[in-house]
């Protein structure tokens, strides 16, 4: 048997069996939970009861009629443009800052890494006792200054969470974006750099002629990827507020958890779940074809 | 091009602004885990306490039964064991593909993408029907089950980050091998992995770091000591109406020291990882 296959066919062969744990495992961890979830979404099924009955699209009529998830998808989408817009300018801003020739420049460039490295979680507890009411550092510092007459409720308030949890979201991953471009900016010619200063050319200009041009694939990747983790952002949301108050903070995740777990509405969440994926989908396409515009200039 | 003096002290100040800024809630978090709530709702506030307080350090590292030490240093157990398990489990499926993906032309490569597209999935899409999988196999609440599916997260980097590691290693040694009659498996043993090794440490503590973050599976799929992880303790004890915040921000530090001592010794492999192919959030 084996002889009768040449040696190019059974190198073939081996190259897609080595392939093959990944496909299964994918394809069952990944695959078809997401198959069942697309079945799941035609269904009327519930969590107690799995197996629910064909009621075609009107778990997505429900669901764009919906003011909750109209409200979480709203949540979602500022949530995002907010974080990732700030991220992206500040990173690249502290790592030009970090670029420089600085005394302790290893001291500060290595300082990145520990909000990276900080759990999640442990990073919106944190932030949970800065904000506190009642003792919060947030507030000390604050008062003691003289530009807070009392101590607020940064997380209580309708009015300040999202952008309380959007700092959060930001201190944990500025530095990542500004790793990334200094380690991007090893790339850019310091000789183009030079020659663009005799010239006389403006900081703006060499920045954009220059340095843009080196940085702007990693950050795009990054861009993308932090694009997608805000659109199913759940953990830091959930441990800072729940959603709360008053729904204020409800991303579209903590909307379709709610509906799965708390309303026990299976096939309505799962609806509302895939448009999470729908709106990522969206979102790296708006990116791609910026990034072709981009290159075509 | 020399700085003139005034713009390199507005650069060192905006330096020592960006450190302060990166250190304040690591502080912070440090010193509600020593002080008191006497302490803490004393206002106006002593940012330097008269006396540290310990005693949250030798509450949570107790094992003492019933007691939240106990429940702590179970989740920490349990956040270990998934974090090993789910790397060994995902790299004896990554690492084969990662290096099938890197050195063949064929169709495989569509496949890579899929993987990768994976990670566009939010959890709270596929939760349902793997609660029913692992209720099915009698897996839920157990650290095997977690395992399996904290996978579905670790697959996606590690696949991507070996494949463009093993990219990057040159394919002559392996072709000399080939000639003289070596198979598939036997090259990838013992001619690539031992030069991949360096990437192979990065990969393994990633992918721990990623196990170690995970908060909503092990939230929704696990219940009690047993299989509970160190994000979930931390999150009931953070929304209970507990005044405990020394515990609390105890938990934490604890909580986030492996990955900070992992996230410090690995700097530098980690950033040209993070730099070559994926990054986390």
């Amino acid at each position: 048997m084996r002889s009768s296959l040449s040696y190019h066919s059974r190198q073939r062969l081996t190259a897609w069996l080595m392939i093959a744990p990944l496909a299964v495992g994918v394809l069952i961890i990944v695959g078809w939970p997401f198959l069942d979830t697309i079945w799941m979404s035609f269904t009327s099924a519930q969590l107690t009861q799995y197996t629910g009955d064909w009621v075609g699209l009107d778990n997505y009529i429900r669901a764009f009629r919906s003011p909750q998830v109209r409200g979480a998808l709203a949540t979602t989408i500022f949530f995002v443009a907010l974080t990732v817009s700030l991220e992206l300018v500040l990173g690249v801003l502290v790592a030009l800052l970090l670029d420089q020739p600085l005394y302790g420049r290893r001291f500060f460039r290595a300082l990145l890494i520990l909000p990276w490295a900080l759990p999640t979680v442990v990073n919106a507890m944190s932030w949970r006792l800065i904000y506190n009411p009642d003792f919060g550092g947030l507030n000390a510092v604050l008062t003691q200054i003289g530009l807070l007459d009392s101590y607020q409720s940064w997380l209580g308030s309708p009015a300040t969470a999202i952008y309380a949890i959007a700092v959060a979201d930001i201190w944990k991953t500025v530095p990542l974006v500004a790793m990334i471009t200094l380690a991007a900016l090893q790339g850019v010619p310091r000789e183009q750099l030079e020659a663009a200063h005799i010239d006389g050319a403006s900081p703006w200009s060499r920045f954009k002629t220059v340095t843009m041009p080196a940085i702007v694939g990693p950050l795009m990747v990054a861009a993308v990827l932090r694009t997608i983790e805000g659109v199913k952002v759940f953990d830091i949301v959930w441990v800072m507020t729940r959603g709360g108050p008053a729904n204020s903070t409800k991303t579209m995740s903590i909307q379709v958890y709610q509906e799965a777990f708390s309303n026990f509405r299976a096939g309505s969440g799962a609806s509302q779940g895939l448009l999470i994926v729908l709106v990522s989908l969206i979102l790296i396409n708006v990116y791609v074809a910026l990034l072709r515009r981009q290159g075509a200039q | 091009m020399k700085q003139p003096l005034a713009l390199r002290v507005v650069l060192h100040a905006l330096a020592i602004l960006v450190a302060v800024i990166i250190l304040a809630p690591i502080l912070w978090l440090l010193l509600v885990s020593v002080s008191t709530t006497t302490h803490l709702t004393t206002l106006p506030f002593e940012w330097i306490p008269e006396k540290l307080n310990f005693d949250n350090y030798a509450k949570l590292t107790t094992l003492e039964p019933n007691s939240r030490g106990e429940m702590f240093l179970y989740a920490m157990r349990n956040t270990a064991l998934v974090a090993f398990g789910a790397t060994a489990i995902a790299l004896c499926a990554a690492v084969p593909a990662a290096w099938s993906f890197s050195r063949s032309k064929g169709g495989q490569s569509n496949l890579l993408y899929v993987v990768v597209a994976t990670y566009m999935l939010p959890p709270v899409a596929l939760i349902v029907p793997l609660f029913a999988f692992l209720n099915g196999l009698g897996l839920l609440n157990t650290k095997t089950g977690l395992m399996l599916v904290d996978c579905s997260i670790v697959l996606p980097f590690t696949t991507w980050l070996l494949k463009s590691n093993f990219d990057n290693i040159s394919h002559e040694i392996e072709e000399a091998a080939f000639v003289d009659g070596a198979s598939m498996l036997t090259v990838l043993r013992s001619v690539t992995l031992p030069m991949a090794k360096p990437a192979l440490a990065t990969v393994v503590l990633f992918s721990i770091l990623l196990v170690w973050d995970e908060f909503f599976y092990a939230f929704i799929l696990t219940n009690d000591d047993r299989s509970q992880t160190l994000t979930v303790a931390i999150a009931n004890l953070a929304s209970g109406r507990v005044s405990d915040y020394g515990l609390l921000a105890t938990a934490g530090i604890l909580t986030a020291l492996p990955p900070l001592i992992i996230g410090i010794l690995l700097q530098r492999a980690l950033v040209s990882g993070l730099a070559q192919g994926g990054v986390k959030g």
